[in-house]
């Protein structure tokens, strides 16, 4: 852990819980005043999130993807994350954990947490449209917000150029 | 991609299943910006999906080609309406990058700031609620009240909406301690029509303070009001009473905001989950209803404006002197690289950003987590096996607004 501030115990049993049962798969926890952040493998993620869920993360917040191919330490890959948040457990409720994982940018498909957190269906959506990930096992992948025509690569990677900008 | 793309496209409901499918919107004074697609076997609606995007302009991929400081105008454009509660968490997940605190005269003049804005959305909510009830009443009222709490917002931001007033690390421009005394003049005979009360020359001067008090205690007289006029009206009652009924577990499992999670009992709220700025010292009851339905929103959204009133009371007579922003360049400012993640309780409900900076001008990343866009999710969950005529109460009670969600 980076930062040391005083966490909330239950929430020191949580990434505790996480290190515990995923071993290698959990690439690293950052908690500071910034961020939450609990980084796991790929295939690491249902897991994970059934772990965050069962113990009172009851819903996510947003999912975010990140195109890390522009970054000055580029890498080949799409950063997924999900941004779950507790409204049940009043202990936990200050806190957003960021649940992310890294999946290859040529190929990115990642399975769906629809059924660990029903409120990531709209977000999945989302994210699938403008970063191009497929959610395996969502009950409806299809466009939110862009339009029926959009035929170009989804918008929100690096390599996409908006017409009358650069 | 292409072919999954291709098959994705097809799976709008139209032409399928038994009943008749129509289009509930996108015209401006139905839904605003917005379609829902309904489904429905005589009047009972079957299956309603939305279908956000009219006005999506890419807010998030704009972001990644302006600085960090000319991203403030663009990203309150969505919710003009509410332009203090959009911006608030941008500006603190900046500053948590930059790892600065703002001086104490900024904290409260965002948080007033910010209260006012709710204020102002709420009225909206009742306007636009109250319409599509078939009250026009609220709407005309509404607007004619908000209209001092706008004249207080351009007062102290300079501007009726979209302000730009926060930036990270402050705000834009001091409160002035004059108001022009033509402001005063008009507001004063409104002043003493809504409430029966003659304020004196010394009480109600151009003294910043004391207009602002004064403006606080009409709209507060003025919200005895809409009590009578909306929440008492059995009209009202009648159309919202049970019609999109959230249980405390629904709410928190599709992660729904603002007023719809406080009005099925679950008392959320950043301001006090996880308090910013001046919030951690000022005092005010957050309003939790356990009904769960289109009434019990409404009750809560007008607790909510009570309570505003309350915080903007405590922050007038606390605002501390000193300086209103950091020192720093006023458009080229330095943010390290990093991840940050920040949340403020905007009027439509909490409101987050997650920022990724590179360390160059430009942010890398910008994440908006709309308070609509989540409550989207509630449409088709509360609408099936309800009536056609209740679609406006489940669309209009959970203080949505179009332009947000789709950013």
């Amino acid at each position: 852990m980076s930062g040391e501030q005083s966490v909330n115990p239950k929430l020191a049993a949580i990434l505790e819980r996480l290190k515990q049962v995923l071993g290698d798969k959990l690439k690293g926890v950052t908690v500071d005043k910034k961020i939450i952040k609990v980084e796991v493998a790929s295939g690491a993620l249902v897991e994970a999130a059934a772990i965050l869920k069962e113990m009172g993360f009851d819903h996510v917040k947003g999912v975010t993807g990140v195109d890390l191919i522009a970054l000055k330490q580029s890498e080949n890959a799409i950063e997924l994350i999900y941004h779950a948040g507790a409204y049940l457990d009043n202990d936990l409720a200050p806190y957003v954990v960021n649940l992310a994982t890294k999946l290859p940018r040529d190929k990115p498909v990642s399975p769906s947490l629809v059924k660990v957190w029903p409120s990531a269906e709209y977000h999945e959506r989302e994210t699938y449209e403008m970063l191009g990930v497929v959610f395996e096992g969502h009950p409806k992948l299809k466009r939110l917000l862009l339009p029926e025509w959009w035929s170009d690569i989804p918008p929100l990677r690096k390599d996409y150029r908006p017409p009358g900008r650069e | 991609m292409q072919a999954e793309d291709r098959e994705a496209r097809e799976l709008y409901i139209y032409d399928t299943g038994e009943g008749l499918v129509f289009s509930y919107g996108p015209q401006h004074p139905g839904t605003g910006h917005f379609r829902l697609i309904v489904r429905v076997l005589g009047d009972t609606v079957l299956e309603a999906e939305p279908d956000p995007g009219f006005v999506h302009r890419g807010e998030e991929k704009m972001c990644e080609s302006k600085t960090w400081i000319t991203n403030i105008p663009h990203l309150e454009r969505p919710v003009i309406l509410d332009s203090a509660g959009i911006l608030y968490p941008y500006c603190l997940a900046v500053e948590k990058l930059m790892g600065v605190e703002p001086p104490p005269r900024a904290k409260y003049l965002r948080a007033l700031m910010a209260e006012l804005n709710r204020i102002g959305s709420h009225f909206y909510y009742f306007a636009l609620y109250g319409v599509f009830l078939g009250l026009p009443t609220p709407f005309l009222w509404c607007f004619g009240d908000r209209e001092f709490i706008v004249d207080l917002v351009q007062f102290i931001g300079g501007q009726r909406i979209t302000h730009s007033y926060f930036v990270p690390g402050g705000v834009r421009n001091d409160v002035l301690a004059r108001v022009p005394p033509k402001l005063v003049q008009h507001f004063r005979t409104w002043y003493t029509e809504a409430t029966g009360k003659r304020p004196s020359e010394s009480e109600l001067t151009d003294d910043f303070r004391k207009y602002a008090l004064h403006v606080a205690d009409f709209i507060d007289s003025r919200l005895d009001y809409y009590w009578d006029l909306i929440l008492d009206n059995s009209i009202f009652i009648s159309r919202t009473r049970g019609v999109g009924r959230l249980t405390p577990e629904e709410a928190a499992a599709l992660g729904a905001v603002g007023v719809t999670i406080r009005a099925s009992g679950l008392k959320r709220d950043v301001r006090v989950d996880e308090p910013y700025d001046a919030y951690s010292e000022v005092k005010f009851e957050v309003p939790v209803l356990t009904d769960g339905d289109g009434y019990a929103r409404a009750v809560v959204a007008f607790r909510e404006m009570k309570e505003s009133l309350k915080i903007i009371r405590q922050l007038i007579e606390g605002l501390p002197d000193g300086p209103f922003k950091l020192k720093q360049h006023p458009i080229n400012i330095r943010v390290p690289a990093g991840e940050s993640f920040a949340r403020a309780e905007a009027a439509h409900g909490e409101m987050a950003y997650y920022i990724r900076s590179d360390g160059s001008d430009k942010p890398y990343r910008v994440r908006i987590l709309a308070p609509s866009f989540r409550n989207l999710i509630v449409i088709p969950y509360t609408g099936r096996g309800k009536r056609i005529a209740d679609i406006p109460v489940i669309y209009w009670s959970n203080n949505f607004w179009p332009v947000e969600w789709d950013r």
